[in-house]
């Protein structure tokens, strides 16, 4: 008999996202929102997901956590979540796991509240379903609870703001609610769809500054979708771009904006104000996302990428990995990026 | 108006703005089977309307007695001569069920002309020049809105007497406040746009103003509410002669014929079936249309 | 909250006044001699023409004669009727128990089954149980409520026998009208079988004037749960973790409700135009069938009074479902 022996291996990632598709439409000629996505999560990490509008992001994020109806198809290679398949699990599995384990806020605040209730019935709502038993039991345990969640995200006076409705609060404040309904449980992952787009930008620092401290104290996975690279780059330790469905390039944060391979990211980091000072138009892409009706066949950047030959036009690239870095490009950039002229 | 249609489109936006072409409206309007169906009823009751001394096989008030109460003829005891039977005066009910098909399509058409002649100029009015006219319009409006339907129609026809003409006052009376209020709703909407405010610089004048700039974009709800109208209006019609305040007998108008049915409801049933069964599908066939012009006219509301 | 309410009640003053100048008005706008027509005698000799002429104050100026009118009116005394010679007011108030309990039992049935078949169309959009919903909706309000109540009667009460067709309750019984509601008069008279005939008495007309009530609420209540359903907030209900059930039922469902309760507001309109017609078919005794008869025999001073009585009714209930949405909807008690 031989004694087992141990080798250190690494835990199997919280969320493991493999080949997503995501339609919608007819099934003949349909939309496709989300195409060949493959993302991990490990706990604790941060990931960033950024690409413009229409890129998928939301989609994809709304597709994990079970928020994407029929008529959409969704389909898969994996989704799973904390070892579970998220595309065979029943209904009551994972309405025990959403709101819990798996939470989500949203880019519109003061929309995601329900303008009928109470701040503190929509908490105390959480806790009743997914608390602790002492929560889930006494409503003073949830009114307790509730209190001190809103003075873990920082509203001062959570008595008087417990009983307001949301329409007597503002946008940073309605969306410290919405984080405290979603970090009520502890949960290990925390989607946030562009938190901060729809806030004043004095206030969208401090609702990030906010996420990381909660991140790092709760140590919460975290995926941070937003078009902000800005945002982004403060705050993920690794990046994912998306372009029209699908994922261009993966990598390090730091890593990827020093250096980024694929033109998409390039031209992206090109079109920052920071980028362009003293000219007198932002470097921009030209052309439009392709829509439904006019993918190309081959690179889906192919129409507007300035880099583009004929192998482009005609082959879909496969991802290419290299050292922790994705690319989904035929030539991937070599050359640390310098403004180009 | 009924208060039934009327209810919804309180409710609902009476944003019915000028969204959209009138082709893509059109296309619209074309894929809501709905209003499809509609439009062939209301077409069919037309042409029997018009068609109505051609196609009636007897005339709609002649009695005769001996064959009183005769059976459909699709029952044993029926006869051919009289194709959906007799009513308690021997008097052929496919006949007068024809011609109040014409009658019907005339109060309809009537009332809700008259509503629109006095009622869209009102609301113009209140709309553009706003301060005390529109207060004295509107508030005059909500009294007759405090009124249901029926017991205003039931008001006017208590003051100018019973009778057909009458009824169709009153019933275009009841249909003013609506039209009155959508008028001036669309016109409120149009007159913080900038192509008006741009056209009074230019120095047209309010009359001016009210008729070739605002209306046309009236005109879009308008056809909707005088459709839903129409479909009131021959309601209220019915439950007029029903209450023996409308059309007075011979006059074959289908809510009168219902009036005195209630005593032959067991040796007769079709006496009180059919002219129901008209009233219905005509009131359908116009709601039908209603609704389909309204889905097709106004984008935010298709569903 | 009082401050809302004080508003909305300024707000109906004119209203108000715009209602009794209309019913002022009435008598001297019907053909005719408005002395003969107040008092129901015709063909009088002059001098008692004269006599009742200023008893009537119609020599006086419209205006003059227009506030005593109104003085009357705030005071209770809208007029006697001709054919029974009791003070208007007082049949209104002894007829308007049963078109209340009417009104109620219709609006019960409207509400009960409304209410789900909207909420149900609204789920299983586009498949056969909204086109079922719909498709009853649009047929319920499309046809004349008096032929509805005939075919009822005809189904029901001729061929099945089920139902009674007139009256409120069985001849043989005579329950002491306590609170003028005959099903709980009829409850506590003890009498046996009482209760049984009061409630078969109130199926049919509440099913009949309940109808269009539930049509529109059945619509109003679909479209209205189809547009909330698609907001952010039932999105992130969901994203809770909520089971879909109270998803649906207290998230979506309040939202939902606020533009349905004031449809069901504007039904009051719709129920008392019903009212007369269904009161009249079935013989029930209300305020409707009391208005309908002094229409069809002259009664001039019922016509008046029982207009002024109606509208001023519709004018309050109005008012009272302002201040219930006022409850439901917290946006608006802070504007």
């Amino acid at each position: 008999m031989t004694a087992a022996t141990t080798t250190t291996r690494t835990p199997d990632p919280l969320l493991q996202i493999d080949a997503l598709r995501v339609e919608f439409g007819p099934a003949a000629s349909p939309l496709v929102a989300v195409d060949d996505l493959a993302l991990h999560v490990d706990e604790g990490e941060v990931v960033g997901v950024v690409g413009e509008s229409g890129s998928g992001k939301s989609v994809a994020a709304l597709a994990t956590m079970g928020l994407v109806d029929p008529p959409a198809r969704i389909a898969a290679r994996r989704l799973r979540f904390a070892g579970v398949d998220l595309l065979a699990v029943g209904e009551r599995e994972r309405r025990a796991l959403v709101g819990k384990d798996l939470a989500m806020i949203f880019q519109d605040p003061l929309a995601s509240l329900n303008p009928c209730f109470t701040v503190a019935f929509q908490l105390t709502e959480v806790l009743r379903a997914h608390g602790s038993s002492a929560e889930r039991a006494s409503a003073r345990a949830r009114r307790e609870r509730a209190l001190q969640l809103l003075r873990q995200v920082g509203i001062a006076d959570a008595e008087a703001r417990l009983d307001a409705y949301p329409h007597q609060l503002s946008g940073g404040m309605a969306q410290r609610v919405m984080i405290a309904m979603a970090v009520a449980c502890r949960p290990r992952l925390l989607i946030a769809d562009e938190p901060t787009t729809a806030l004043d930008v004095t206030v969208q620092a401090q609702i990030l500054d906010l996420l990381m401290q909660l991140q790092a104290r709760e140590r919460m996975a975290m995926i941070l979708i937003s078009h902000d690279l800005a945002l982004v780059a403060q705050a993920a330790h690794r990046v994912v771009v998306m372009y029209a469905g699908r994922i261009v390039e993966a990598g390090p944060a730091a890593a990827l904006f020093d250096a980024p391979r694929h033109p998409y990211t390039r031209a992206l980091l090109d079109a920052l104000p920071e980028h362009n000072v003293g000219r007198a138009r932002l470097q921009a892409l030209p052309g439009v996302v392709p829509g439904r009706d006019d993918r190309p066949r081959g690179c889906l950047l192919s129409p507007r990428c300035a880099h583009a030959v004929q192998r482009c036009r005609d082959v879909d690239p496969a991802v290419l990995c290299a050292d922790g870095r994705e690319v989904r490009c035929h030539f991937p950039l070599a050359r640390p990026g310098a403004n180009d002229a | 108006m009924s208060d039934g249609a009327s209810a919804i489109e309180d409710v609902q936006a009476a944003g019915t703005g000028a969204g959209g072409s009138w082709h893509e409206a059109w296309n619209a309007f074309r894929a809501g089977r709905g209003a499809l169906v509609g439009m062939a009823i209301i077409a069919t009751l037309l042409l029997a309307a018009l068609g109505a001394d051609l196609i009636a096989p007897h005339s709609p008030i002649e009695q005769a007695r001996d064959a009183a109460l005769t059976p459909p003829a699709w029952r044993a005891d029926g006869t051919r001569a009289y194709l959906l039977g007799t009513d308690e005066l021997g008097r052929d009910m496919l006949s007068r069920l024809i011609h109040g098909t014409r009658l019907s399509l005339a109060i309809g058409f009537v009332s809700v002309a008259l509503s629109l002649l006095v009622g869209v100029p009102l609301g113009l009015v209140a709309g553009t020049f706003g301060g005390w006219t529109q207060v004295a319009v509107m508030r005059l409006m909500d009294v007759m809105l405090a009124l249901p339907s029926l017991l205003l129609a039931i008001a006017v026809v208590a003051i100018l007497g019973p009778g057909l003409a009458n009824a169709t006052i009153a019933i275009a009376i009841v249909l003013l406040p609506h039209m009155v209020r959508l008028t001036r709703a669309a016109v409120l909407e149009e007159i913080a746009k900038d192509y008006v405010t741009s056209s009074r610089i230019a120095g047209a004048g309010p009359w001016r103003l009210m008729f070739s700039t605002l209306l046309p974009n009236c005109v879009a709800p308008l056809i909707v509410q005088s459709t839903l109208g129409f479909s009131s209006a021959i309601l209220d019609a019915a439950a007029l002669g029903f209450l023996g305040l409308g059309a007075q007998p011979p006059t074959p108008e289908w809510g009168s014929m219902l009036a005195g049915a209630l005593e032959f409801i067991q040796r007769a049933p079709w006496v009180v079936t059919e002219p129901g069964l008209a009233i219905l599908v005509t009131v359908l066939g116009f709601n039908l249309m209603g609704d389909g012009l309204r889905d097709a006219l106004d984008p935010r509301l298709r569903r | 909250m009082l401050r809302f309410l004080l508003r909305r009640l300024a707000l109906v003053v004119p209203t108000f006044i715009g209602i009794t100048l209309v019913a002022f008005s009435l008598i001297h706008l019907i053909p005719g001699d408005p002395v003969e027509n107040l008092s129901g005698e015709r063909g009088m000799d002059p001098a008692r023409r004269e006599r009742l002429l200023h008893e009537f104050g119609l020599d006086r100026p419209l205006p003059a004669q227009y506030a005593s009118y109104v003085v009357q009116v705030l005071r209770g005394d809208l007029g006697t009727s001709l054919t029974t010679h009791q003070p208007v007011l007082d049949e209104f108030l002894a007829l308007f128990p049963a078109t209340l309990e009417l009104a109620l039992f219709a609006m019960l049935v409207a509400v009960a089954v409304g209410l789900p078949a909207g909420i149900i169309a609204a789920l299983n959009r586009n498949r056969m149980a909204d086109y079922l919903v719909m498709g009853a909706s649009l047929a319920g309000y499309s046809m004349p409520i008096f032929w509805w109540a005939l075919l009822l009667i005809l189904f029901f009460s001729v061929d099945l026998g089920w139902t009674p067709v007139s009256g409120r309750i069985a001849v043989q019984y005579d329950v002491p009208a306590a609170t003028g509601l005959m099903l709980l008069d009829a409850w506590r008279s003890d009498a046996p079988g009482a209760l049984r005939s009061a409630a078969s008495h109130l199926v049919l007309p509440s099913i009949v004037l309940g109808t269009v009530p539930l049509a529109v609420i059945a619509r109003m209540t679909r479209s209205s749960m189809l547009e909330v359903l698609r907001e952010d907030y039932v999105r992130t209900a969901r994203a809770k973790g909520l089971p879909m059930r109270r998803v649906i039922l207290v998230h979506a469902l309040r939202n939902a409700l606020i533009p349905v309760v004031t449809v069901i507001g504007l039904q009051v309109g719709l129920l008392l135009s019903g009212a007369i017609l269904t009161e009249t078919i079935f013989s029930w005794p209300g305020i409707g069938n009391w208005l309908i008869h002094g229409v069809q025999s002259r009664d001039y001073p019922v016509v008046q009074g029982g207009l002024l009585l109606i509208a001023s009714l519709v004018v309050g209930v109005n008012l009272l479902v302002d201040a219930l949405y006022g409850v439901i909807n917290p946006r608006i008690r802070h504007v």
